[in-house]
C-alpha cells in the first residue's frame, strides 16, 4: 500500500474511532451472564496441541473425560498450529466453536473484530487462584472488561548446543552479530511476530530509539528493527515454525544456536542419547507468550462454556496440561498437583522476577500499544510484509 | 537401434527406478527405526510406531474421514464426468472444444488458486467450511480423470452400436442402461479408482477447505510440528501407500487407457 | 448385468426418454447442465470472485474484508521488488524441475515404448505409477530426512568429502525434491507420446540414411513435443503451486509460501492478488499447450 493512503486510511479511521467514542474497539453488546445454569450438552474447542487431551494421543492423557462426565458437555476438540491459523479457523467458521484458547497475538485480533465476548470472572471460581501477575493485562482486557481467563504462560529462550558453542551465550547478540562464528547456524522463530524479539535486542543495545514496548513501534523504530533482522537474514541457517523441525536440525548439528521454548530443550536433553544443549533467557530479557481461554460472542452453549474454564484452569488439570505442554501453569495451587514435584520451579511458575521482562506477545496495531498517542505504529498486517521482506 | 543406446537405455532405466523406489524404501526403514531422528544409519529395530499408531484414534477418525471424503468425491466426480464425456463424444455443437479446456483447467491450475478461489466462495455465499466443502473441492479437480476415461472408451466404440439400439425401438435411457454403460463400465472403475486415490492423497487443496475437519493427511501435516507424533508419520505413510497401491493395481489392469492416469496431483 | 429391474417401468418415464430421442438439443442441455453448472459457474465462478477479491482491501483493526474497489494490492506485488523477486525464483525453479524431469523421463519413456518387452513394459508402467499414489506428504517429508545433517545423503557423500545442499537457504535440495515427486507426471505422457509413434516412420528415416541423432532430432522430438508439452502442464504447474514442500526443505520463499501466509493473517484480498500471479502464468501456459496439441496427449 503506498504510504500517503495508508495514513490517509489509519487517520480517517482515527477519526471514526474517535467519533464512535470507543477507541476502535466494539462496545460489548453482550449481556454478561451473572449465572451458570445447567450445561447444553455439548461444546466446541479450539485450541492449541496439547491444551485439551481427549485420549486421543495416548489413551492415559485425557482431561475431557472427566468434564464430560461432571458436567454432561460433550466435548469437541480441534487444534491449531499457529496464532494465525486459530485466527483464520475462528473468523471463517462463525459461531462453530465456543471456546478458544488464544495467545496475545491473536487474543486482541478476536476482541476488535467482535468474536469474543466478556467474561464475568466470578462465575469462574479457579480464578481467585491465578496468578495475579496475568490478570488485566492488555491482551485479556480491553478498558477494563476482562475477555478470558488465563492459561499458562512460557518464554521464548536462547538455545545453544553446549559442545559447539562456548562459552555459552548469555545475549540475544549472539544471534545477530554479522561476525558470529556461529553463521550458517542460527535457528529463528519463523512468524511475523519473531519482529519483536530484534525489538527486544534494541531495547537495550540503541536506548536511543526509545523502545518501550516491543510490540509498540512507530516508522522509525520499525525501520531500524527491520534492518537489525535483514542484517541477520545471512546467518539463518534455518526458520522453524514445526518445533519438530528445530529438533531435527539441533540434533543434527544443523543448527548450534536459536531462539526457542523450554519444552523443545527438555524434549532434546531426555533423548538417548541426550542433545547437549543449553537454554538461558537472555540479559536484554526476552518476548513470550500467555494464553486466554475465551468464549465466542456467538456460543450457544454459554453455560458449557463457563464450566469448561473453569475445569480447564482448576489446580489438578492446569498442572497436567502444563506438564503434558510444557509450560508454566496459571493457577498458582497447579504447583501442588504436579507429578514431578520440581516442575513449577523448572518453568519459574511463581517467579515474578523472571517474568519482569518477559514480553508475552500481542497483536501489533496502529493505536501504539504503549499508549503513545502522537505517533501511529506498525499494525500487525504491516509486520507480516515486512516479515516476507526480510526473508527475501 | 544398436546394442550400445540399447544398453544405455536400459542402464538409466534402472538408475531413475533406483531414483523413485529408494525414498520409498527408506520410509519403510524409517517406519521401523527405533531412534525416531533422522540420524543414518538407523540405531535398530523397533515397533513401537507401529503400536502407537494403531492406539492413535486421532489417527484412526482421520483415515475414516479420509475415506468418506474420497467416497463423495468418487461418486460426484463419476456422475459429472460421464454426462460430460457423454455430451463430447456423442454430440456436436459450438463450444465443444471449450468444454475439455474447462474440465482440464482445476487440475492443471496451481493447487493453491483452486483452494484459495473455492474457500473464497464458501466464505462470500456463507456456506461453512467442512467435509463437504473438501468433497466438493475434490470432485472439482476429479471430473477430469473420469472423463478423461470414458471419453476416450467412447471415442474407440463405434456411435451406431447407439443408433441400432435407437432403431430397434429403445430410448435413450435403454440405451444407456444396455449399451452405453456396459461398454465404459471399467473406463467408470478406472476412473473412479484414480479419483479416489487422487483425493485420499489431497493436502493442497484440502488445507483451504477442511475448516477444522481433519483427513489423514491434514493429520500427517500437522504430525509435522508434534514431537510426540512425528515418528509416527512413517507408518502412517507405509499404510497410505499399501492402501493406494491397490486402487491403481486394480485400475490398470482394467483399462489399457493411459489417458486418466496422469491426471494427477500431489 | 442380470436383472431387468432397472429398467425404468413408469409411462411418464418412458414418454419424457421418447421425447428426449427426438430432441436432440435439449438431451444435450442435459447431459451437459450439471457438469457445467459445476465447472462454469461454481468453479470458474470461484475464480471471479477471487479476482473481484484481489481488488478489495483488509481492515487493519478488525481483520474483515472491506469490500471497495482498489488496485493497491496489485500495485504493491507490481512496485515491491520483493514479489517480482519471489515470482521470477518460482517461476525459474518451475523451469528447471520441467527441464530436469523431461530429461530424467526421455530415456526410460522411450525404453517403455520401444524397446521393452509387452510384459516389460506393463511391469514398468505399472512401477511409475505407483509411487505417484504413495502419500505425497510422506515422501516430502522423507526428503527432509534424507537432506538432513546427519541423514542418508551426507551419509553417502561423506567418503567422497563433498556435503549435499542441506535444509537451509538454498534451492538445491528443493529443486531434487521437486524432480522426485513430479517425475512420474512427465513420464507417462512421454512414454504414451512415443508409444504412438509409428514404427515404419523410424525405418523409413533409417532407410533415408537417417542415423540415431538425426532420426530424434528430425523425426521423434517433433513428433512427441505435445506429450513432452502435456507432462510440463503438470510438473510447471504443481510446482507453482505448492507450498508444502517448500517449508519442509528449505528456508527460501516461494510464491505459494507468500500466498498461505497472506491467508492465514487473515489478509484474503492480498492473498486472492498474489494468487492471480501463478493462475496468469499457468493460463498463459495453457493457451500456448493447446495450441500445440497437448491436450490431445494428455
Amino acid at each position: 500500500m503506498d504510504r500517503k493512503r495508508f495514513v490517509a486510511l489509519v487517520g480517517a479511521m482515527a477519526i471514526v474511532a474517535a467519533a464512535c467514542g470507543g477507541g476502535g474497539s466494539p462496545k460489548p453488546s453482550f449481556n454478561v451472564p451473572t449465572s451458570v445454569g445447567d450445561g447444553e450438552g455439548a461444546l466446541s474447542v479450539l485450541a492449541w496441541p496439547g491444551y485439551v487431551e481427549n485420549g486421543g494421543t495416548d489413551p492415559a492423557v485425557n482431561w475431557t473425560k472427566p468434564f464430560e462426565d461432571a458436567t454432561g458437555c460433550k466435548v469437541t476438540v480441534q487444534v491449531f498450529g499457529t496464532s494465525d491459523e486459530a485466527f483464520s479457523l475462528f473468523s471463517t467458521n462463525p459461531g462453530k466453536y465456543d471456546v478458544i484458547s488464544a495467545s496475545g497475538d491473536a487474543s486482541l485480533r478476536l476482541v476488535r473484530a467482535g468474536y469474543v465476548q466478556p467474561v464475568n470472572t466470578d462465575l469462574v471460581p479457579n480464578y481467585a487462584d491465578i496468578f495475579p501477575s496475568l490478570k488485566n493485562k492488555p491482551y485479556n482486557t480491553v478498558d477494563g472488561v476482562s475477555y478470558g481467563i488465563p492459561h499458562g504462560r512460557g518464554s521464548n529462550l536462547l538455545m545453544s548446543r553446549s559442545d559447539q558453542v562456548s562459552p555459552a551465550p548469555s545475549s540475544w547478540t549472539t544471534m545477530f552479530d554479522p561476525a558470529s562464528p556461529y553463521a550458517g547456524k542460527v535457528s529463528v522463530y519463523d512468524a511475523p511476530i519473531y519482529i519483536a524479539d530484534a525489538a527486544v535486542v534494541l531495547m537495550s543495545t540503541k536506548p536511543e530509539l526509545k523502545i518501550t514496548n516491543p510490540y509498540a513501534l512507530d516508522d522509525t523504530q520499525f525501520a531500524a528493527v527491520v534492518d537489525l533482522l535483514k542484517q541477520q537474514k545471512p546467518l539463518v541457517g534455518q526458520y522453524w515454525v514445526d518445533y519438530t523441525k528445530q529438533m531435527d536440525a539441533f540434533r543434527a548439528g544443523d543448527a548450534v544456536i536459536g531462539t526457542t521454548w523450554e519444552v523443545i530443550a527438555n524434549l532434546l536433553k531426555a533423548e538417548t542419547p541426550a542433545v547437549p544443549v543449553e537454554i538461558v533467557k537472555p540479559v536484554e530479557g526476552a518476548t513470550g507468550w500467555s494464553d486466554t481461554w475465551m468464549i465466542n460472542s456467538k456460543t450457544e452453549n454459554i453455560n458449557c462454556a463457563y464450566k469448561f474454564l473453569d475445569h480447564i484452569v482448576s489446580p489438578a488439570v492446569n498442572a497436567q496440561i502444563a506438564e503434558w505442554f510444557g509450560e508454566a501453569p496459571a493457577n498458582a495451587k497447579a504447583c501442588q498437583n504436579t507429578a514431578d514435584p520440581g516442575f513449577c520451579e523448572t518453568y519459574h511458575a511463581s517467579d515474578e522476577t523472571f517474568w519482569k521482562d518477559v514480553w508475552y506477545w500481542q497483536t501489533p496495531e496502529a493505536n501504539c500499544v504503549d499508549g503513545r498517542t502522537e505517533v501511529k505504529c506498525k499494525d500487525f498486517n504491516a509486520w507480516v510484509k515486512a516479515w516476507t521482506e526480510i526473508k527475501g | 537401434m544398436d546394442r550400445l543406446a540399447r544398453s544405455l537405455l536400459r542402464l538409466s532405466t534402472i538408475v531413475v527406478l533406483l531414483f523413485i523406489y529408494a525414498p520409498l524404501a527408506l520410509i519403510l526403514v524409517y517406519a521401523f527405526n527405533a531412534s525416531g531422528t533422522s540420524a543414518w544409519p538407523p540405531a535398530g529395530y523397533t515397533l513401537r510406531w507401529v503400536q502407537d499408531a494403531i492406539e492413535n484414534t486421532a489417527l484412526r477418525q482421520a483415515l475414516l474421514t479420509s475415506i468418506e471424503a474420497a467416497l463423495g468425491a468418487t461418486v460426484l466426480a463419476l456422475m459429472l464426468g460421464t454426462l460430460a464425456a457423454i455430451a463430447v463424444t456423442r454430440h456436436r455443437f459450438f463450444g465443444r472444444e471449450t468444454i475439455s479446456f474447462v474440465v482440464i483447467l482445476p487440475i492443471s491450475l496451481p493447487g493453491i488458486v483452486t483452494g484459495m478461489a473455492l474457500s473464497t466462495s464458501f466464505a462470500t455465499t456463507g456456506i461453512p467450511l467442512g467435509l463437504f466443502a473438501i468433497i466438493v473441492g475434490h470432485a472439482t479437480f476429479s471430473i477430469v480423470l473420469v472423463f478423461n476415461n470414458v471419453a476416450a472408451r467412447l471415442r474407440r466404440t463405434a456411435q451406431s452400436l447407439e443408433e441400432a439400439s435407437g432403431d430397434l425401438g429403445a430410448d435413450s435411457w435403454q440405451t444407456f442402461r444396455y449399451v452405453t454403460f456396459p461398454t465404459i463400465r471399467t473406463a467408470l472403475l478406472a476412473g473412479g479408482l484414480l479419483a479416489f486415490a487422487l483425493s485420499f492423497d489431497e493436502v493442497i487443496v484440502t488445507l483451504f477447505m477442511a475448516g477444522g475437519v481433519k483427513t489423514l493427511p491434514i493429520w500427517i501435516f500437522e504430525s509435522f510440528r508434534l514431537a510426540r507424533q512425528v515418528s509416527l508419520v512413517n507408518v502412517v505413510g507405509l499404510v497410505a501407500i499399501l492402501l493406494s497401491v491397490i486402487p491403481v493395481l486394480v485400475a490398470s489392469r482394467l483399462t489399457q487407457d493411459s489417458g486418466g492416469v496422469t491426471g494427477a496431483r500431489g | 448385468m442380470t436383472s431387468t429391474d432397472a429398467r425404468p417401468t413408469g409411462n411418464s418415464m418412458r414418454r419424457l426418454a421418447g421425447w428426449l430421442d427426438r430432441h436432440a438439443r435439449v438431451r444435450l442441455a442435459m447431459l451437459l447442465a450439471a457438469p457445467m453448472g459445476w465447472l462454469v459457474v461454481a468453479y470458474l465462478g470461484s475464480l471471479t470472485l477471487l479476482f473481484l477479491n484481489a481488488f478489495w482491501s483488509r481492515d487493519p483493526f478488525t481483520g474483515q474484508v472491506v469490500r471497495e474497489f482498489t488496485p493497491n494490492n496489485f500495485v504493491e506485488i507490481l512496485t515491491n521488488p520483493l514479489y517480482r523477486t519471489v515470482t521470477l525464483r518460482t517461476v525459474a525453479m518451475a523451469v528447471a524441475v520441467t527441464l530436469t524431469c523431461a530429461v530424467i523421463a526421455f530415456p526410460i519413456a522411450y525404453y517403455m515404448a520401444r524397446v521393452a518387452s509387452s510384459r516389460t513394459k506393463g511391469l514398468l508402467a505399472v512401477a511409475v505409477v505407483m509411487p505417484l499414489w504413495a502419500s505425497y506428504l510422506v515422501k516430502a517429508y522423507t526428503w527432509r530426512l534424507i537432506l538432513s545433517n546427519d541423514g542418508v545423503l551426507n551419509w553417502l557423500l561423506s567418503p567422497l568429502g563433498l556435503r549435499g545442499p542441506g535444509l537451509g537457504d538454498n534451492v538445491i535440495g528443493l529443486w531434487l525434491v521437486f524432480t522426485y515427486l513430479w517425475l512420474p507426471y512427465m513420464i507417462l505422457p512421454l512414454y504414451a507420446g512415443l508409444e504412438r509413434i509409428p514404427g515404419s516412420l523410424l525405418e523409413a528415416s533409417a532407410d533415408l540414411g537417417g542415423r540415431g541423432l538425426t532420426t530424434f532430432r528430425r523425426v521423434i522430438f517433433p513428433l512427441v513435443v505435445p506429450a513432452l508439452v502435456a507432462g510440463s502442464i503438470f510438473t510447471f504447474s504443481l510446482t507453482l503451486g505448492d507450498y508444502i514442500a517448500p517449508s519442509l526443505v528449505t528456508t527460501t520463499q516461494f510464491i505459494g509460501n507468500l500466498i498461505f501466509l497472506n491467508f492465514g493473517v487473515p489478509d484474503l484480498p492480498f492473498a486472492a492478488a498474489l494468487s492471480i500471479v501463478p493462475l496468469v502464468i499457468v493460463v498463459v501456459y495453457l493457451l500456448v499447450a493447446r495450441r500445440m496439441g497437448a491436450f490431445q496427449a494428455l
